[in-house]
C-alpha cells in the first residue's frame, strides 16, 4: 500500500519535472520577465487611478500610432478616475466616422463619450504596409494573451538591448530578448521624457513602461476591483456557511456507530 | 422500497393534484421513499450530489449567457467581451460558467475513480455505471462545444483539430466532415450548430440523470467495504443524515469555485484563448482544456491518423466494458491489496497522460505518451481480468454494522461472491 503510494507520488513528481525540462528543449526561448510588484496583485489588489492616468498618456501619445484598445470607450475613462467633463474632453480631441446621414453621406464628428477609441489605421494591410510587414495587435486584451502578463509587458517595453555579437538582425527589426523570437518589428517605442506627466512624475523608460503595462491591465481586467471587493464577501460567507453545515452534520450524526 | 403501498399524502394539496395526476408517487418509485442508505459511507460518496449541483449552476449560468451571446464568426468573440465587460456582472457569470466547467470534470473524475476503487460498478450496478459513461460522453461533447463559442484562437483550432478527426474514416471521411462543418472549414455555420447542441445536451444530461438516480435508488448506494446492506441495522434514511452531510460537501465545492472564480478566474484558460480566432495563424502546440489532455495524449502517441482516432474512441469504449474486465467478486479495493497496488498505479499512469497530452509529441514525450497509452488499455484489458481471477482477497467483514474481526488473521477466505 505504502509502496504504492510512493509510487505514485514519484511518478508525479518525475511527470511535473519531464514538464519543467521540457521547456529547455525549445529553440530560441525568449527571456522570462522578472516578476513585479503591482498595486493590483493579490487579493487586495487595487488600480492607482494616478498610475492608469498616466499610463493612458503614454498609450494616447506613443502607442496609440501603431496600435488600437478596441474594446476600450471613452465613457470608461471615468473609471481610472477622469471625471465626467474631463472624458468628454478627452473624447472631443479626437474625429470619428459617422453615418449615413438623412441624404445618405457618411461624415466626421467629434467623438462622444459613447464611442470606443479610434483605430490608427483603416485596416490590417494598412497596419502591415506602415509597419514593415508586421502587424501592430491590438492591445485590448494584452496581458491575458501573453504569458507573463503585465510583467512581460514591462520587459518587453524596458527591455531592448544591443543586439548579442554574431546576430544579423532583419532589415526594419529589433533585438528584444523578451520576444518571443527575439527578433520584434515593434521599433523602440520609449525614450525618457517622450511624454509630459501632468502630476510631475519624471518620465523615465522604466517609469512609462511600468505606467503604461498597468494602464493596459485595467484595460483588459476592468471588473478587478469588483471581484476582489465580491470575492471577499462570497469566500466569507460560503467559510462561515461550510463551517454551520459542517457542525449540523456532526449534531444529526451523533448517535449513529 | 419497490411495490411500497401507496403513501397516504398529509398536505391537503398533494393529495388533490396525486388524485389527478400521480406525480408524487411516481418521485417516490424514481427517489425512493424514504431512501434508506448503508451508514459507512464516506466523503467520496458526496460527489454525486455536487455533480447535480454542479450541472445547475452550468444551466442558470449558460442561460443567461445565452441572453448576449452572439454565435458568428464575426461577433462571437465581441459578445462575450460584451458580457465581460458591459453587462452587470457578466464577468461574474462568464468566470462561473467557464470555471464551473472545469470544476465539473474534476468533480466527474472523482466520482468516477471511486467507483473504480470501491468496484461500485458491478452486479447489480452495471447499468447504472454505463448510464453514468453516457452522461460523461456528453458533458465531453457539450465542454468541447462550449470551449468553441468564444471564438479565441484555441476554440478555432481545437474546433479545427477535432472535426478534422472524422476526415480519418475511410471512403467517406471527407464528406462527413465537411457535412459536419457546414461548409469548407469551420466557420459561422459549424459555430452555430456547436451553439445549438451545447444548449441542447446538457437537458439531455439531465434526463439521464434522472435515469441514473433511479437505477441507484432501485438497490441502493453501494458502500465503501463493497459488501450489500445485510438489514435495517446496516442503514439509516438519507434524510437527514446524508443530506445534512451532502451540503458540507456543496458548501466545500462552492468555496473552491468561488476561489477560481475570484482569485484565479483564468487559471484553466489559454492565452491564446484571449486573441480572436484567426483562421491564418496556426498556433504552435494546439491544447484542449487540461480534462481531455489524457485521451488527447492517446491520441496524438500513435502516429496513423485513423488508429489514432481508434486508439482515442477506445480509450473511452473501453470504459462501458470495465464491470465486465474487473472479474473479481469481491468489489471494494479494501479486500484486494494486489489490485489496489494497481490502481495507484493507474491513477499515476493517468495522471502522467495529462502532461504528456500538455506537450507536443516529440522526442522523450513520445516515447512517454507511448507507454503510459499502452499501460492504460493493459490496466484495462489485462491486468484486471487476471488480478480478479489471481488474487487473495481479504476476508470480508460479516455485514456493514459489524467490523471485521482480527483483520490481522491474515488468512484469504473464500471471497464472498458479491450478489
Ligand atoms: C511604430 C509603431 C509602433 C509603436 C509606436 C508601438 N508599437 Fe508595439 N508593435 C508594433 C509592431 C509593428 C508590432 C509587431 C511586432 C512583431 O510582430 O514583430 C508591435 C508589437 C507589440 C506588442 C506585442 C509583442 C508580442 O509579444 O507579440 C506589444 C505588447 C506592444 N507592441 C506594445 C506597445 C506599447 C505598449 C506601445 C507604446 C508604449 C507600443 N507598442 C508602441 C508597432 C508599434
Ligand atoms: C453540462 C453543462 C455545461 C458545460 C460543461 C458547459 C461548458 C462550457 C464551456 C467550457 C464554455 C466555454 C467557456 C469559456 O471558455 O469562456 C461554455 C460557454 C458557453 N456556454 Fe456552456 N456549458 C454547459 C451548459 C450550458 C447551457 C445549458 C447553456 C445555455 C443554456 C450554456 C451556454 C453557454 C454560452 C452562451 C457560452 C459562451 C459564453 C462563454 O464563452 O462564456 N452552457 N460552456
Amino acid at each position: 500500500m505504502k509502496a504504492a503510494r510512493r509510487l505514485f507520488a514519484a511518478a508525479a513528481t518525475a511527470a511535473a519535472l519531464m514538464l519543467a525540462g521540457s521547456a529547455g528543449w525549445a529553440a530560441e526561448k525568449p527571456r522570462e520577465p522578472e516578476s513585479r510588484d503591482w498595486s493590483f496583485s493579490g487579493m487586495f489588489g487595487k488600480y492607482d487611478r494616478a498610475e492608469l492616468q498616466r499610463g493612458y498618456l503614454v498609450y494616447k501619445e506613443v502607442c496609440a500610432a501603431c496600435h488600437s484598445v478596441e474594446q476600450l470607450a471613452f465613457r470608461n475613462l471615468r473609471e481610472i478616475g477622469f471625471s465626467e467633463e474631463e472624458a468628454t474632453a478627452i473624447a472631443s480631441e479626437f474625429t470619428v466616422r459617422d453615418g449615413p446621414d438623412d441624404s445618405g453621406e457618411y461624415y466626421d464628428r467629434e467623438a462622444l463619450l459613447s464611442d470606443h477609441l479610434p483605430e490608427p489605421y483603416e485596416n490590417e494591410n494598412e497596419a502591415r504596409a506602415a509597419n514593415n510587414g508586421a502587424f501592430p495587435p491590438d492591445l485590448s486584451l494584452i496581458v491575458r494573451s501573453r504569458r507573463g502578463g503585465p510583467d512581460f509587458l514591462y520587459a518587453l517595453l524596458a527591455g531592448y538591448e544591443d543586439p548579442p555579437d554574431g546576430l544579423e538582425l532583419a532589415d526594419g527589426m529589433s533585438y528584444n530578448p523578451y520576444f518571443t523570437g527575439t527578433q520584434i518589428a515593434m521599433p523602440p517605442p520609449l525614450f525618457e521624457d517622450m511624454v509630459e506627466y501632468a502630476d510631475g512624475t519624471a518620465a523615465s523608460v522604466e517609469q512609462m513602461s511600468s505606467d503604461v503595462a498597468a494602464f493596459l491591465y485595467w484595460a483588459a481586467v476592468p471588473e478587478l476591483e469588483d471581484r476582489n471587493r465580491l470575492g471577499l464577501q462570497v469566500m466569507i460567507f460560503l467559510a462561515l456557511l461550510t463551517v454551520l453545515f459542517y457542525f449540523v452534520k456532526r449534531r444529526v450524526w451523533r448517535d449513529v456507530h | 422500497m419497490s411495490g411500497a403501498a401507496k403513501r397516504e399524502y398529509k398536505n391537503g394539496f398533494v393529495r388533490w393534484v396525486e388524485y389527478r395526476l400521480p406525480i408524487f408517487s411516481a418521485a417516490d418509485a424514481i427517489v425512493g421513499r424514504d431512501y434508506p442508505s448503508p451508514k459507512n459511507l464516506n466523503y467520496l460518496w458526496n460527489l454525486g450530489s455536487i455533480l447535480g449541483l454542479a450541472l445547475v449552476i452550468q444551466i442558470i449560468t449558460g442561460i443567461f449567457l445565452a441572453f448576449y451571446y452572439i454565435p458568428t464568426a464575426e461577433q462571437a468573440f465581441n459578445s462575450v467581451e460584451h458580457i465581460m465587460r458591459n453587462v452587470n456582472n457578466g464577468w461574474l457569470l462568464r468566470y462561473v460558467h467557464a470555471n464551473g466547467a472545469s470544476l465539473f470534470f474534476a468533480a466527474v473524475y472523482i466520482h468516477m475513480i471511486r467507483a473504480h476503487y470501491y468496484g461500485s460498478y458491478k452486479a447489480p450496478r452495471e447499468l447504472l455505471w454505463l448510464i453514468g459513461l453516457a452522461i460523461f460522453a456528453l458533458m465531453m461533447a457539450t465542454a468541447f462545444m462550449g470551449y468553441v463559442l468564444p471564438w479565441g484562437q484555441m476554440s478555432f483550432w481545437a474546433a479545427t483539430v477535432i472535426t478534422n478527426l472524422f476526415t480519418a474514416i475511410p471512403l467517406i471521411g471527407d464528406s462527413v466532415t465537411i457535412w459536419l462543418w457546414g461548409g469548407f472549414s469551420v466557420d459561422t455555420p459549424t459555430l452555430q450548430r456547436f451553439y445549438s447542441l451545447h444548449y441542447l445536451f446538457p437537458f439531455i444530461i439531465a434526463g439521464l440523470v434522472m435515469m441514473h438516480i433511479w437505477a441507484l435508488h432501485t438497490h441502493g448506494s453501494s458502500n465503501p467495504l463493497g459488501i450489500e446492506v445485510k438489514g435495517p441495522q446496516d442503514t439509516i434514511p438519507f434524510h437527514p443524515y446524508y443530506t445534512a452531510k451532502d451540503l458540507v460537501g456543496f458548501g466545500v465545492f462552492l468555496l473552491i469555485l468561488a476561489f477560481f472564480v475570484f482569485y484565479q478566474p483564468v487559471y484553466f484558460s489559454h492565452p491564446d484563448q484571449f486573441k480572436p480566432a484567426d483562421p491564418l495563424v496556426t498556433p504552435p502546440n494546439i491544447v484542449p482544456e487540461w480534462y481531455f489532455l489524457p485521451f488527447y495524449a492517446i491520441l496524438r502517441s500513435i502516429p496513423d491518423k485513423l488508429l489514432g482516432v481508434v486508439g482515442f474512441v477506445s480509450s473511452i469504449l473501453v470504459l462501458f466494458f470495465l464491470p465486465y474486465l474487473d472479474t473479481s467478486k469481491v468489489r471494494s479495493a479494501k479486500y484486494r491489496p494486489v489490485f489496489r497496488q494497481f490502481f495507484f498505479i493507474f491513477l499515476a499512469d493517468v495522471v502522467i497522460l495529462g502532461f504528456v497530452g500538455a506537450n507536443p509529441p516529440e522526442g522523450a514525450w513520445l516515447v512517454i505518451g507511448r507507454l503510459a497509452s499502452a499501460y492504460y488499455f493493459i490496466h484495462f484489458l489485462v491486468i484486471l481480468p487476471l488480478v480478479g481471477w489471481f488474487e487473495r482477497t481479504k476476508p470480508l467483514p460479516e455485514s456493514i454494522s459489524t467490523p471485521v474481526l482480527g483483520d490481522a488473521g491474515g488468512g484469504a477466505a473464500k471471497p464472498e461472491p458479491a450478489e
